[in-house]
């Protein structure tokens, strides 16, 4: 098929254009434009090339940040990934139960995320939190603001009470998807559970899974109100993740320079990470198509 | 293998059914012999997919009972009857390769890993794919895939029946009359029992030894295709099966003597008085046109040719009728006549074929 080249179209681009340069180009610009120059007030800068970035890379701070970030993030996704498909499978498939199971479930989801770590900090609290108080009538010693291994424990729970509903509806939506007839024949062939669920539901839900599995890594990987109202980061630097790192080091520091350093390597691994991991969820699907 | 009965069998979507109209399929007494191949015929909503269901036991019949054998099987599902159904579209494990999804079904009992090689390459063989067997399943056509949800039907060699609902329904055309073939040629082999469900009346003729042509949840004839063709129990049956189906004339009958409007037909055989509504039946194969003389006088509206015969359009006093005439008849618009052979009219009272009370000749 010939097609016609008509250069005018190209105006048809600009709105769009226009507003992504609003809305991404400009702001990112200005973050880029710190992050190669250093300046002592009064608005002189002066340029200094790449030296906040290598500052940055060989940080201690941003290695124990991105070391923390990281081993979050991993264990929210072992634990919401399975714990959401495991729900998404048992929830009824029609019905009263099927709607009112889909509201419950979402409830979580809608809640801001300062509520949600404003709710955790009272509901952990030894005083007066339902949580924290029981705990400690029990004898255990639970105290999320001095002990590490508390605040890691509730930073996880809270995340996973908030988040897996995510995961559920995703897959439940990949679940309904399959008709009847594959369930039928898996009866009548006398599949397992186990062989349902692992050649019918789940290559079957294998592309909302990634969908989710894609979400749910940039966002906890970009966590930070949830933890910075419950914890502040402590106690000690125990929960200082990324994000709580960066904006301590921009407006607690005003270290404007290296921060924008700090946050342009961060949007990049955040973007590499993603793009690996869509890259090889794709090739993989592509491999089992051929 | 066995024979499958069906009991006084009815079902009703709805839970306390009042009127006939509740019924989904209304009470039958039906049997499928075994080893035979069976077609459901009927158009879409005559409750064909339903009763495929009620035998297959994804759905329980809300009255009646269904035997298997001498066992009654009404209460068990599609497991403990022991059946292998293929759906309408095709149901493949994507992530298996064809090998995998045809040894699916035997792995799943437990079955001896040489016997399954063995099993799977003669069933691979039969639907034409031995040399597809290590490709994975998810990339194939539609057709393709349809082939293995037909081979893992297939694969089980002590299954009671093969239920099939509508197969060929995803198929191309050409593709199509080549896995009918395949299908009757695994039956030839296998001799399984098979019902197949269809509301293509090609389908059903060329595949099945008999046919359960289903109207409107009741079962109006069961016979082979020439049985249905030659001497339809009911007026459905005329219509919906040939091409064109059969025509159909509001008459009175007194005796031997038809009147249909102004004309009278005297018949081979006597009939007893009928009340309710009487029709008179007549294949289009079994009229001929002529130009100065016949039963009824017509009037040509349009001729088609299809090849190997003609199909005139024609009507009678404001009733259309189609009429079948051989390849090497001339047809001229005076022909202004048609006669009815007397041995292939059939009488209907409400539907349903009258038997004459005396044939006298």
């Amino acid at each position: 098929m010939n097609k016609t080249v008509n250069q005018k179209a190209w105006f048809l681009v600009l709105p769009v254009f226009l507003l992504v340069a609003f809305s991404a180009v400009i702001p990112l610009m200005t973050v880029i434009n710190y992050s190669v120059q250093d300046t002592f007030g009064n608005n002189v800068f002066s340029w200094v090339g790449l030296d906040w970035f290598d500052e940055i890379i060989h940080s201690q701070r941003m290695h124990e940040s991105l070391a923390r970030q990281s081993l979050l993030t991993t264990i929210i996704l072992l634990i919401e990934v399975p714990l959401g498909i495991f729900i998404a499978l048992n929830m009824p498939k029609k019905g009263f139960w099927a709607s009112f199971n889909l509201v419950v479930i979402s409830l979580p989801l809608l809640i801001p995320w300062n509520v949600v770590g404003t709710i955790w900090q009272i509901f952990g609290r030894k005083d007066i939190g339902l949580l924290g108080h029981t705990l400690s009538i029990l004898g255990i010693d639970y105290n999320y603001a001095q002990d590490v291994l508390s605040a890691w424990i509730t930073i996880v729970i809270m995340d996973v009470w908030h988040w897996t509903s995510l995961i559920v509806l995703l897959c439940y939506a990949g679940l309904q998807s399959i008709p009847d007839a594959y369930y039928q024949a898996a009866k009548i062939d006398q599949a397992s559970r186990w062989s349902v669920f692992r050649y019918i539901e789940l290559p079957k839900m294998s592309g909302v899974l990634m969908i989710a599995i894609l979400l749910r890594f940039m966002d906890s990987f970009m966590i930070y109100s949830e933890p910075f109202v419950l914890t502040g980061g402590g106690p000690g630097n125990s929960t200082t993740f990324l994000s709580i790192d960066l904006v301590n080091m921009a407006l607690g520091q005003f270290d404007l320079g290296p921060a924008s350093a700090y946050s342009l390597m961060y949007f990049l691994v955040v973007l590499l990470v993603s793009w690996v991991f869509f890259t090889v969820m794709t090739n993989l699907d592509k491999k089992g198509a051929a | 293998m066995a024979q499958i009965k069906l009991e006084n069998l009815a079902h009703s979507y709805i839970s306390k059914p009042t009127s006939k109209s509740d019924y989904a399929l209304q009470k039958m007494n039906l049997t499928f012999e075994d080893g035979a191949a069976y077609a459901l015929l009927g158009p879409s909503g005559c409750g064909k997919t339903t009763l495929l269901n009620i035998i297959s036991g994804i759905l329980i019949p809300s009255e009646g009972k269904i035997y298997f054998g001498d066992k009654d099987v009404t209460s068990l599902d599609a497991l403990g009857r022991n059946i292998a159904q293929v759906f309408q579209f095709p149901v493949v494990y994507d992530t298996m390769s064809v090998r995998k999804n045809l040894a699916f079904p035997l792995q799943n009992r437990g079955a001896d890993p040489q016997y399954i090689k063995k099993r799977v390459e003669i069933i691979a063989k039969s639907i034409g794919m031995e040399d597809m067997l290590d490709t994975k399943a998810s990339g194939l056509s539609a057709d393709a895939k349809q082939k293995i949800s037909l081979g893992r039907g297939m694969v089980r060699e002590d299954v009671n029946a093969i239920l099939l609902d509508e197969p060929l329904t995803v198929i191309d055309p050409h593709v199509k009359w080549q896995l009918r073939t395949q299908l009757k040629a695994l039956h030839e082999e296998f001799s399984h029992t098979m019902i197949f469900v269809t509301h293509d009346q090609t389908e059903a003729l060329t595949f099945a030894d008999k046919v359960v042509v289903m109207d409107d949840g009741i079962v109006v004839q069961v016979g082979s295709p020439q049985e249905l063709f030659e001497r339809p129990t009911h007026t459905f049956v005329g219509y919906f099966i040939g091409s064109p189906g059969m025509n159909f004339f509001d008459v009175d009958i007194i005796e031997d003597i038809i009147s249909m409007g102004d004309v009278k037909l005297k018949l081979h055989s006597i009939f007893p008085d009928l009340k309710g509504r009487v029709e008179l039946g007549i294949r289009p194969e079994f009229i001929t046109l002529s130009k100065d003389s016949g039963d009824i006088k017509i009037e040509i509206i349009r001729i088609e040719d299809i090849g190997y015969h003609k199909i005139v359009r024609a009507i009678h006093d404001n009733i259309k009728i189609n009429i079948v005439v051989p390849e090497d008849v001339k047809i001229d618009n005076n022909m202004k006549f048609a006669s009815f052979d007397r041995d292939h009219i059939f009488i209907y009272q409400d539907g349903w074929l009258v038997e004459p009370k005396e044939a006298k000749r």
